[in-house]
C-alpha cells in the first residue's frame, strides 16, 4: 500500500451542455512532484478547482481523499485548512503591502487583540531565508520583480502549513534565471516532504522536475506514469492523441502569389522594459488563411493587438500592407489601412453590450452610413440588416441589445462590424471560443468565403484541430518568438506541440 | 438588395411584452410628475397649478435644465462634473463684471460668458482626457478653483444692475400669438417625423409599431404641448428661458442620436476598450464632452445672472448636485453608456416642482433637502429594480 497525499477518484464534472471531466482519477504520492499535463481545455484547471473547493463538494461526482481521509471541501478556506494551497498564474498578492504583511495576511500573528508586528517580521525573515531570498520583509511586494513575487506567493502558502502545493503555470511569466531559482526551491521542498502538483506547458521543466506525470485529454485521464518511462515526445503524443473529428469546411483555393501583409523584425517592448514580442517576421498573401498556433501566453494576441495599434507598448520593425510601408499607431490608423482585428474577448474588446445590434455593427464604419455628417438611420438599419443576414444572425430584432444574444450570435455581430469596415486583412483571435458547434461551422464557412474573395486571414487559435483544419499555412509561436512554420500538408499536432512547448522546428 | 429582414419571425407575445416593459420605464417619470403636480395642487388649493406658478416654475428650472442637458452626455460618457455650479457662478460673474464695470453690450457679454465656460471646459477635459486624472478629482478641483476665481474677480461684491436687454433674457415672454404658433408648429413637426419614420420603416420592410401607439404618442405629446402653451399664455406667454431650454434640448437630442460624436459618446461610456478598438478617438471625444458642458455652464450662468439681475459670489452653489440628480432621476446610469436628454429634462422638472411646491406650502427649507435626497435614492432604486 503506497502512501498517498491525495487521491481523487472517478471525478466527473458537468457544465451545462459540456462534460468537462469524465471519470478522472488522479493520485499523488507523499513528497513527490507530480506534473499534470494536457492541452488548453483538457480539464486541468477544472480538476484543480474541484480540489481547492472553488467548485464546492456536491457540484461534481466522485471522491477526494487527503492523506487517506475522505474530504468534502465546500469553500476554498476549507481546502486551505486541510493543507491544500493553489498558486495561480495571476498572483494573488497585495502589491501595496509589504512582504511580511502579505505572508501573514488573514492569519496575522496576534498578541490579542493587537497584531504582533515584531513577531511577524522575525517570522517572515525566517521564511525568506528558508526559500533563499535575502530581502527585507518590510519591502513592498509591488516593488519586486515578478519572479520574486512568485517565490513570495509560494512562501505564503508554506506559512499556512501547506501539505499539497499546487502550481498552475508558475513559470509562464518568469525569466530563465527566475525559473532556475524556482526549480531549486521546489527540489528543496521535495526533500522536506512537501507534495507538489505542477501544471505546466513547458515540457522541459516537467522532464527535469517531476517524479510522476499525469496526462489529461478532453476531460479524461490518459495515463499516469513515472518520469523514467516517458520522453517529451511521448507526452506530446498522449496530450494530442486524437483524430480530427470535428468538421472543417476547408476548401483548397488556388494559391495566391500576391502579398498583402509583410511584417519584418517586429518587436514589442512594454513600458516596464519587458519584451513581449521579439523579432517576429512573417508574410500573408491575398486569400490565404494563416493559422497562428501556440500555447496561452505565447504572445500571439499581443502581436496582432500591437500590429492593430491597440497595445500600450513600444513597437519596432517594418510593416507593409499591399507592398506599401505603413505606420499604425492607433486602431483608427489600422482600420484606415484595411486591417481588422476580432479580439479573443468579444465582451471586453469587441462589443458595447448595452447597445443595439445595429449600433454595434456600424461602430467601426460609421462614416459609411452618414450623409453630410449626419447618421442616416434608415441607411444604417439597411446596412446592418444586409450584413447580419449574410452572417445568418439570429435575433428577435436588430434593435435588441447585444448583451442578450448567445455567444455565437455575439460573435457574428463582431464579425459583421469588422466586415463593414471592408478589411483587406482580417485577424481572428480565437474566433470560436465559447461557441456551440453549429455556430462554429457557420463561422468557418464565412471565413472561407472571405478568403475566396481575396481577404488575407489570420486565425489565432489554441485549438489545434481548428488551426490544422482551417489554415493554408501555420506559424507557431512560443514566448514571443516564432518557433516554427508549416504548410498545411506538413503540419501535424505533434510537430506543432513540439514548437509550442519551446522546441525548435526540426 | 432583396433580403428577407431577419427580424420578422418573432412571437407576438414576446414583442408586446417588450414594448410594454419599455413603456413602463419611460412613463414612470411622467406618472411621477403628474402625481407630484396633483399632490401639490391639492395641498396648495390649486395655486401650484396656476398659470402664474407654472410660468415661474419653468423659469426657475431653466438653469438646472440647461446644466442637466450637458451633464447627461457627460455622465453617459462615463464621467461626472462637480464644478458646474461654480462655473455657472463664474461665467455669470464674468458677464456681470464685463457689463456693469466695463460697459460691454449684452451680445458681447453673452458670447464672452459662453466662451469662458467653453475655455474652462477645455481645461478640465484636457486633464481628464489627456492626463487621465479622474473627472471626479478634476472637477472637484474645478469647483474650488472656479469659485476662487469668481471671488477674486468680483472682490467679494455683488455686482448689479445689468442692462435692460440683458435682464430681458430671463425675464421676458413670447407674446400670446407667437407662443401658439410655436406650439402648433412643433406639433406639426412631430406628426411629420412620425409619418416619415413609418414610411421609411415600411420601405425597409422593418417592423412598424401599431398605428395607435405611434399616433397615440403624438396625441399625448400634442396635448401636453398645447396645455403648456395655454397655461403659459394665460399668464404672460412662453418665458424665453423655456424657449432656450427646448432649443438646446432639441440640439442635444439631435447630437446624441444623429451624429458620430453622439454615438461615440454612448459607445465610450458603454465599453471604452471596445470603443477604442473600433477606431474611436477616446481622448478627443472626451475633450469635446467637457467643452460642451463648459459652454452650457456659460449659458446657464447668463440665464441665472439675468434672472437675478445681479451676480453674487454664491451664485450657482450646489447646482451641480441638482443637475446630476436630474440626470439620474431621468434614467441616466452613473456607470455610463445609458441616458437620455429628455429624461434629464423631466428629472429637472421633478426636482424644481418639489422645491417650488414645498415653498408654496410654507414647509421649512430643511424638509426640501430631505425630500429631494429621498426622491433621488428612490428614483435610482426604481430604475435598478425594474431591470431585474
Amino acid at each position: 500500500m503506497e502512501d498517498y497525499a491525495l487521491q481523487m477518484r472517478n471525478i466527473t464534472k458537468e457544465f451545462p451542455g459540456v462534460k468537462a471531466l469524465e471519470n478522472v482519477s488522479f493520485s499523488v504520492r507523499k513528497g513527490e512532484i507530480h506534473a499534470l499535463c494536457g492541452e488548453n481545455g483538457a480539464g486541468k484547471s477544472t480538476l484543480m478547482k474541484i480540489l481547492s473547493g472553488v467548485y464546492p463538494f456536491g457540484t461534481f461526482d466522485g471522491e477526494i481523499l487527503v492523506n487517506g481521509k475522505s474530504v468534502e471541501f465546500k469553500t476554498i478556506k476549507e481546502s486551505q485548512e486541510a493543507g491544500v494551497s493553489i498558486i495561480y498564474q495571476e498572483l494573488a498578492l497585495v502589491e501595496e503591502l509589504s512582504i511580511a504583511e502579505n505572508l501573514f495576511l488573514s492569519h496575522e500573528l496576534m498578541r490579542s487583540p493587537i497584531i504582533n508586528w515584531n513577531k511577524i517580521y522575525v517570522e517572515a525573515q525566517k521564511w525568506l531565508t528558508k526559500i533563499g531570498l535575502n530581502i527585507d520583509p518590510q519591502v513592498k511586494v509591488g516593488s519586486l520583480p515578478v519572479g520574486k513575487q512568485q517565490l513570495i506567493e509560494i512562501c505564503k502558502a508554506l506559512t499556512q502549513n501547506t501539505e499539497i502545493l499546487i502550481l498552475d503555470e508558475p513559470t509562464a511569466a518568469l525569466t530563465e534565471s527566475d525559473v532556475e531559482i524556482l526549480i531549486n526551491l521546489l527540489n528543496d521542498l521535495r526533500s522536506e516532504g512537501v507534495t507538489c502538483i505542477y501544471i505546466s506547458h513547458k515540457l522541459g521543466e516537467v522532464m527535469s522536475l517531476a517524479d510522476t506525470v499525469t496526462i489529461l485529454r478532453d476531460g479524461q485521464t490518459v495515463s499516469t506514469d513515472s518520469i523514467e518511462n516517458l520522453t517529451e515526445d511521448n507526452i506530446i503524443t498522449k496530450m494530442v492523441g486524437r483524430e480530427l473529428t470535428e468538421l472543417f469546411p476547408y476548401e483548397k483555393r488556388p494559391e495566391s502569389t500576391e502579398g498583402i501583409l509583410e511584417v519584418q523584425n517586429y518587436s514589442l517592448t512594454e513600458k516596464s522594459g519587458d519584451r513581449i514580442i521579439s523579432d517576429v517576421s512573417f508574410h500573408l498573401k491575398k486569400g490565404e488563411i494563416l493559422g497562428f498556433s501556440g500555447l496561452m501566453g505565447a504572445g500571439r494576441s499581443e502581436l496582432f493587438m500591437g500590429l492593430f495599434g491597440g497595445m500600450a507598448a513600444e513597437s519596432s520593425g517594418n510593416v507593409a500592407i499591399d507592398g506599401k510601408p505603413v505606420m499604425i499607431k492607433t486602431p483608427a490608423d489600422a482600420i484606415k489601412e484595411g486591417l481588422a482585428y476580432v479580439s479573443e474577448d468579444r465582451k471586453r474588446y469587441g462589443l458595447v453590450l448595452g447597445m443595439s445590434i445595429t449600433k454595434n455593427t456600424t461602430l467601426a464604419a460609421l462614416n459609411k452610413v452618414m450623409k453630410l455628417k449626419v447618421i442616416d438611420q434608415a441607411m444604417e438599419i439597411k446596412v446592418a440588416d444586409e450584413i447580419t443576414y449574410k452572417m445568418n444572425l439570429k435575433a428577435p430584432t436588430l434593435e435588441a441589445q447585444v448583451g442578450k444574444l448567445s455567444g455565437g450570435n455575439q460573435q457574428k455581430v463582431v464579425l459583421s462590424k469588422w466586415l463593414l469596415s471592408q478589411p483587406k486583412i482580417l485577424v481572428l483571435d480565437e474566433p470560436t471560443r465559447g461557441i456551440d458547434v453549429g455556430a462554429k461551422y457557420e463561422i468557418y464557412k464565412i471565413i472561407n468565403e472571405l478568403a475566396a474573395q481575396g481577404v488575407g486571414i489570420v486565425i489565432i487559435s489554441s485549438e489545434l484541430p481548428e488551426v490544422l483544419g482551417m489554415s493554408d499555412r501555420i506559424i507557431v509561436m512560443a514566448e514571443g518568438k516564432i518557433t516554427g512554420e508549416f504548410t498545411r500538408e506538413e503540419a501535424t499536432q505533434e510537430k506543432i506541440m513540439v514548437c509550442a512547448t519551446g522546441g525548435k522546428n526540426p | 438588395m432583396k433580403n428577407q429582414p431577419i427580424q420578422n419571425p418573432v412571437p407576438e407575445e414576446n414583442e408586446s411584452k417588450l414594448s410594454f416593459k419599455l413603456d413602463i420605464q419611460a412613463y414612470t417619470l411622467i406618472i411621477a410628475l403628474v402625481l407630484i403636480a396633483l399632490i401639490f395642487g391639492f395641498f396648495t388649493g390649486g395655486e401650484f397649478l396656476s398659470s402664474r406658478n407654472i410660468s415661474n416654475l419653468f423659469s426657475q428650472m431653466a438653469v438646472i435644465a440647461v446644466l442637466a442637458i450637458g451633464m447627461t452626455l457627460l455622465i453617459v460618457a462615463g464621467h461626472i462634473d462637480l464644478s458646474v455650479g461654480s462655473l455657472v457662478g463664474l461665467t455669470g460673474g464674468v458677464a456681470a463684471i464685463l457689463q456693469v464695470w466695463h460697459g460691454w453690450n449684452t451680445f458681447a457679454v453673452v458670447v464672452a460668458a459662453v466662451a469662458v465656460g467653453a475655455l474652462f471646459g477645455v481645461w478640465q477635459g484636457w486633464w481628464v482626457a489627456y492626463r487621465a486624472v479622474p473627472a471626479f478629482i478634476v472637477t472637484l478641483g474645478g469647483m474650488l478653483i472656479f469659485r476662487g476665481i469668481l471671488i477674486g474677480l468680483s472682490k467679494g461684491q455683488t455686482i448689479s444692475p445689468m442692462d435692460e436687454s440683458f435682464k430681458s433674457i430671463s425675464n421676458s415672454y413670447l407674446p400670446f400669438s407667437a407662443g401658439y404658433i410655436l406650439a402648433v408648429g412643433s406639433i406639426l413637426l412631430l406628426l411629420f417625423w412620425t409619418l416619415k419614420n413609418r414610411s421609411k420603416r415600411r420601405d425597409l420592410e422593418l417592423l412598424i409599431p401599431p398605428a395607435y401607439i405611434d399616433y397615440g404618442k403624438v396625441a399625448v405629446y400634442s396635448f401636453f404641448i398645447l396645455l403648456a402653451a395655454y397655461m403659459l399664455s394665460r399668464y404672460q406667454g412662453v418665458p424665453i428661458p423655456v424657449i432656450i431650454v427646448v432649443g438646446l434640448a432639441a440640439i442635444y437630442v439631435f447630437i446624441s442620436n444623429k451624429t458620430a460624436f453622439g454615438r461615440y459618446v454612448y459607445a465610450i461610456g458603454g465599453n471604452i476598450e471596445a470603443a477604442a478598438l473600433s477606431g474611436i478617438n477616446i481622448k478627443r471625444n472626451t475633450l469635446m464632452v467637457f467643452i460642451s458642458m463648459g459652454a452650457l455652464s456659460g449659458v446657464a450662468g447668463v440665464l441665472l445672472t439675468s434672472r437675478l439681475n445681479a451676480a453674487t459670489v454664491n451664485a450657482g452653489n450646489m447646482y451641480e448636485l441638482d443637475a446630476i440628480a436630474a440626470c439620474v432621476i431621468g434614467g441616466t446610469s452613473l456607470m455610463g453608456g445609458r441616458g437620455k436628454v429628455v429624461g434629464a429634462l423631466i428629472g429637472a422638472l421633478i426636482m424644481a416642482s418639489i422645491d417650488n411646491g414645498m415653498s408654496m406650502m410654507n414647509i421649512e427649507t430643511f424638509w426640501q433637502y430631505i425630500v429631494k435626497g429621498l426622491i433621488l435614492i428612490v428614483a435610482v432604486w426604481i430604475d435598478i429594480a425594474s431591470k431585474k
